[in-house]
């Protein structure tokens, strides 16, 4: 079998897998029709779920029309509590990107640091294991007391839930250089900082760049959970909002954004890994 | 005689164990000297004091009137590995070199001299290419490339054509012969090869199993300067010197401790094999002291 077949068989199934998901999402959420006799008044009261048996689970077709009616219009804003999914995703992506490239710019000089010096690997392990382990929301209460702004705090913590991923992987990679590879810089006399960037780096890059794809998929994981805290605007936000609105329409639907943000997340720095592999 | 690398007295130690003590070797100008041995003998230790890669725990060796103090671009190492930087093109693997030994030099006279090199080895039309694109020959012609580019005054070689298959292993074992004997280069190499070492050496190395290796021998190659491969074979002595290295790689390297010759590390017999047995009884070793 070529891999091309394999290829085309592996996107049957998963249309199929996909079919069979949305027509049992469908039957399931299926209303039974009218159930009991009630005043007209009390019925309007009650809602479609009471009067016609209605799953108050929505359907694939009304997630699939409000998605297009997000992705339509991405980018409206009628006020805080009613922007575009566009638009929140856009803050999330914001906040992501300023507290994971603060990691990118800590994390990397540290890793080189411990990865260069066994004394500092080991002075700062002890650290690094106590801090790593912390779920990034325990540091809310104090970023928000410190920090005094919801915004640069939740900044702060995509900032240390991104900080160990990278600094570990860092540390590793630049540790595990080639021996040959120094030995060819000691022959030819490099100083310490040229071999840093022309041998040690391009050498632990891809480590590196494992360690910052681990880590941009842990901020995504985390800046739902840390907008839901800090409110105002996001993803996050946005669906603690929708779910106070009772809209579980708007929630499935901002569940798949969600989603396709952080795969193509994953696949940006995927790809930025590959650039910098390079086979022996 | 003329002592360019003189090796005085160096040891290593691991701890209690002894690697290898008192061992003192000279080799000339110009010279191409091959060491050759067992696994374990300490022989990459040995060029890796000479790399300055290494230190030893007792001795010195002195290069061109002066003690080693770890590595310099004088002394350029060709790697049984290759150790070529991945990233790097053929040509970026050598400018590295070159600029790393001429600091303020133009990328133009950067790009000329490993280019002068990159032809020197026959590798012209495949510098843009890197080194996973490359066969483990050409790699090794690279290595080779980069290690000539810097103009050394001495080139290390820790078993450079091991790694290759016999056919290549002979064509770059060819080129290396020629590129040494038009440059004039000083080469110290380690090999496990009987062969290699008699086709491309002026002087072979014995040296007995670890720990505590010693330098037994060192065997004067009888060929003559200009030697082919092709007709090596014929020469009259060549089986007398091969028939000795491998007596001595098969048993003596073994027995040698026990052979109960005196043997003065400050001064290791040189040997012509297959010279003075002509007229001795067989059983005499040819030894010239």
């Amino acid at each position: 079998m070529t891999s091309s077949s394999l290829t085309l068989r592996a996107a049957l199934v998963s249309i199929l897998l996909f079919a069979a998901f949305i027509l049992a999402w469908h039957l399931g959420v299926r209303g039974t029709g009218a159930v009991q006799q009630m005043d007209p008044e009390y019925a309007k009261l009650m809602g479609l779920t009471a009067t016609q048996g209605k799953s108050a689970m929505p359907g694939p077709l009304d997630v699939g029309a409000k998605l297009w009616e997000h992705v339509r219009r991405p980018f409206y804003d009628n006020g805080p509590n009613d922007k575009g999914v566009g638009i929140q995703l856009a803050f999330s992506i914001a906040r992501v990107a300023a507290g994971y490239l603060l990691a990118v710019l800590v994390a990397i000089p540290i890793g080189f640091l411990i990865g260069m010096s066994p004394l500092f690997s080991k002075a700062l392990d002890p650290f690094i294991q106590v801090l790593k382990p912390i779920s990034p929301l325990a540091w809310m209460p104090l970023a928000l007391y410190t920090i005094k702004d919801s915004s640069l705090s939740a900044i702060f913590v995509i900032f240390i839930c991104s900080l160990w991923p990278m600094l570990i992987n860092t540390a590793f990679g630049v540790a595990a250089v080639r021996k040959e590879w120094l030995n060819v810089a000691r022959t030819l006399e490099v100083g310490t900082l040229r071999r840093a960037f022309t041998i040690i780096l391009p050498a632990a890059a891809p480590t590196i760049l494992t360690g910052m794809r681990i880590s941009i998929g842990i901020a995504w994981l985390v800046i739902v959970a840390a907008e839901m805290l800090v409110g105002g605007t996001g993803i996050g936000y946005f669906v603690w909002n929708e779910w106070n609105n009772l809209s579980i329409t708007n929630v499935i639907t901002a569940i798949l954004l969600i989603g396709v943000v952080g795969m193509l997340l994953d696949l940006i720095l995927a790809r930025l890994t590959r650039l910098v592999t390079f086979p022996e | 005689m003329d002592k360019f690398i003189s090796i005085e007295g160096i040891a290593k130690r691991y701890g209690a164990t002894t690697i290898f003590q008192d061992l003192w070797l000279s080799v000339p100008r110009g010279g191409f000297t091959c060491v050759i041995g067992h696994s374990g003998c300490g022989k990459t230790t040995v060029l890796n004091i000479l790399a300055g890669l290494d230190s030893p725990s007792a001795g010195v060796v002195i290069v061109d009137d002066q003690a080693i103090e770890g590595p310099s671009l004088d002394r350029a190492v060709i790697f049984q590995s290759h150790a070529l930087l991945p990233w790097r093109t053929v040509m970026g693997n050598v400018a590295y070199a070159v600029s790393s030994r001429w600091r303020r030099h133009s990328r133009d006279q950067i790009q000329r001299q490993a280019q002068k090199f990159i032809d020197l080895v026959g590798l012209t039309g495949a510098e843009g290419k890197r080194p996973a694109e490359l066969s483990g020959g050409m790699k090794q012609r690279v290595g080779i490339a980069r290690a000539l580019s810097i103009e050394p005054k001495i080139m290390l070689m820790d078993e450079p054509f091991s790694a290759l298959d016999a056919l290549t292993r002979g064509t770059l074992q060819d080129e290396v012969r020629r590129i040494c004997r038009t440059t004039g280069q000083t080469v110290f190499m380690i090999t496990h090869d009987v062969d290699e070492a008699i086709y491309l050496a002026d002087r072979i190395v014995l040296m007995t199993n670890g720990p505590d290796a010693k330098l037994a021998e060192i065997v004067d190659n009888p060929l003559p300067k200009e030697r082919a491969r092709a007709d090596i074979h014929r020469h009259p002595l060549y089986y007398a010197v091969r028939n000795h290295i491998i007596d001595f790689l098969v048993t003596r390297s073994k027995s040698f401790a026990q052979e109960g010759r005196a043997h003065d590390p400050r001064a290791v017999p040189l040997v012509r094999p297959g010279i003075i047995a002509n007229q001795s009884p067989p059983d005499a070793s040819a030894r010239v002291a």
